[in-house]
């Protein structure tokens, strides 16, 4: 457990560095550190651009991984279903939702749009808890069924919602769909880590008692975890961490179904060693996407999470078919 | 001393469906208890509501002289352990990572094992002779490989009461009576309480200290084997054509089914004496 974490550790610092380091201005390690450290200061211009433009995006980047990964895990253990990811139970598009009415009213990015976008996945949620509430919550596939459907509804109140929009909000709606993390900002991020970091440190002390899901709910309940209380306390605590994520970035795809999978083929099935897998290799991925993202193209940039299904998709793929034979 | 379990009058349906009804017994610890019974009698229900799976209607049911209903599932994991009739078969753990879980009701917040644990868990994998499957995953184990595994994982919760729903069911003869002759060893040696749900009349006969015959969620009999395995209420249980003698074994009895084209007239005639 600790040698894994230390590893991902220090591949997450070292992906921290070169997201800092590397940019369209160019990129320069050495220096980047200098900065960094406080050593040496660059010039006014790089200075700036370490300090107000790229550690932000990195760090929302990281934050983002993390908390898309982590919500995957939980949601794969909790359906017991390999295809469930973060967005499964229609939490992305709740907040789409919510996004766009504010979009649509004009609000500003932050904090406008991420407070409805918020209050979108959150009455999702309420919505799905009431749907679920009594007996039904403990058959897993009430709760993956009623998800996957409040999912399509509120997919298709976007695609609505986009079809009646013509002037140019109709571009802000459909850049945020993809995901951006361009819009990082310090405010954003310490409000997002004090969601996620708290949720995240909870879900660890329950780590254990992922693993006994999966021996079934019924000989769990025999091994002395309350199913029915847990199965709420991880659902919530992951829709929240999940909508913060989604209110502050837009839904950046793939993240959260493919490190989960990728990390547990690679370390084992023990959700202890999982959790924190899970955020350090998460964050880790979303970082170096987004250098991608920013750097590849000659002009501009292109949305993450194109990157993030790009080099994922094919990767697993490659790890999937190693460990068949 | 006070029982193992003790039942009054247990009544437990699904929704309008009546599945126990009117079910009392009780168990004293050390006590080989078997619940035999044909399909849809109740046994496994009345597993599931031992162990705090399913609810009950009415009645009262007491766990080591302890109402369940006082027990959080924490405290009941430390004193009743399950081994289920059917588990998923694409369980991702080793052997002994499966063994090890079951400590965790013992486990700290963070649910991380320490020394005594791993200790016990290479105990119960000595106890049921594991110990060379530690390391293999549980989906490449036969089934009667993943059911001793299941056994010792039941043994590492460190239980007074180990239930048991049908474990020799899908077994070959010789992994039955290995399982039969752990629970044997457990009851005997440790003085644990065995609470098994069985199809297996004869291995019911030759292990069974206490037995009890269900038949429609109602107790049809119950007492010591000989007691039980009676021609006239096998034949009420089952509604199926049967022999009962005795076992060469020793003195208790042997239930033979006799199939349509060995029915004879000399059966028929002892059939008829034996129902009076």
């Amino acid at each position: 457990m600790w040698i894994t974490s230390i590893l991902l550790s220090l591949f997450l610092a070292a992906t921290i560095i070169l997201g800092v380091s590397m940019g369209s201005t160019g990129s320069n390690i050495k220096q980047t550190l200098l900065s960094l450290s406080g050593i040496e200061k660059a010039d006014a211009m790089l200075e700036t651009i370490i300090w107000q433009i790229r550690l932000p995006r990195v760090f929302l980047a990281t934050l983002v991984g993390a908390a898309l990964s982590l919500g995957g895990l939980v949601f794969q253990a909790l359906l017991r279903n390999p295809l469930a990811e973060p967005y499964i139970l229609g939490i992305s598009s709740g907040s789409g939702i919510g996004a766009i009415i504010g979009i649509l009213m004009g609000l500003s990015p932050f904090p406008g749009v991420s407070v409805a976008a918020f209050g979108g996945s959150m009455a999702t949620l309420l919505l799905l808890l009431f749907m679920t509430t009594g007996k039904t919550m403990l058959k897993k596939d009430i709760l993956l069924l009623s998800g996957v459907m409040v999912n399509a509804f509120c997919a298709a109140f976007i695609m609505f919602l986009i079809s009646i929009t013509q002037d140019d909000r109709l571009h802000n709606i459909i850049f945020w769909l993809m995901g951006d993390l361009s819009m990082a900002d310090l405010p954003q991020i310490w409000l997002l880590s004090a969601v996620v970091i708290p949720l995240a440190v909870l879900i660890f002390c329950l780590s254990n008692t992922m693993n006994l899901f999966l021996m079934g709910k019924e000989l769990a309940q025999t091994m002395g975890v309350n199913t029915k209380v847990i199965t709420a306390i991880l659902l919530i605590a992951t829709s929240i961490m999940v909508s913060a994520t989604v209110a502050s970035c837009g839904p950046i795809g793939f993240v959260g179904l493919v490190i989960p999978h990728l990390l547990r083929l690679i370390i084992g099935p023990d959700h202890r060693v999982l959790v924190p897998a899970c955020m350090l290799g998460g964050g880790a991925y979303v970082v170096l996407c987004d250098i991608l993202a920013r750097t590849l193209p000659e002009q501009g940039e292109m949305p993450a999470g194109v990157i993030t299904a790009m080099i994922g998709a094919p990767l697993f793929i490659i790890l999937l078919k190693k460990s068949g034979s | 001393m006070k029982p193992s379990i003790l039942a009054t009058s247990l009544h437990a349906a699904y929704g309008p469906l009546s599945v126990l009804q009117d079910v009392s017994f009780s168990v004293s610890k050390g006590d080989f208890f078997i619940v035999i019974g044909p399909n849809g009698s109740g046994k496994t229900t009345l597993l599931k509501i031992l162990s705090a799976i399913n609810p009950f209607q009415s009645g009262k049911l007491e766990i080591a002289g302890i109402p369940l209903k006082k027990y959080s599932r924490k405290s009941l994991a430390k004193i009743m352990a399950l081994v289920p009739q059917t588990v998923p078969e694409d369980l991702p753990f080793t052997v002994r990572e499966l063994i090890l879980m079951a400590r965790s009701p013992r486990m700290g917040l963070l649910g991380l094992e320490g020394d005594h644990d791993i200790q016990k868990a290479d105990e119960a994998m000595a106890f049921t002779g594991v110990e060379p499957l530690a390391d293999r995953k549980m989906d490449q184990l036969s089934g009667g490989e993943r059911q001793r595994a299941f056994i010792a994982r039941a043994i590492c919760q460190e239980p007074q009461i180990i239930l048991l729903d049908e474990p020799t069911a899908a077994l070959d003869l010789a992994h039955q009576v290995r399982v039969m002759d752990l629970m044997e060893r457990l009851r005997t040696e440790k003085g644990l309480t065995i609470v098994m749900v069985s199809h297996d009349i004869n291995l019911a006969a030759m292990y069974a200290t206490f037995l009890m015959l269900l038949k429609k969620g109602r107790i049809i009999k119950m007492g010591l084997p000989s007691e039980v395995l009676t021609f006239k209420t096998l034949e009420e249980a089952y509604e199926c054509p049967l022999l009962v003698d005795e076992s060469p074994l020793g003195n208790f009895q042997r239930v033979t089914l006799v199939p349509k084209k060995f029915i004879n007239s000399e059966l028929q005639a002892m059939a008829q004496k034996d129902r009076g």
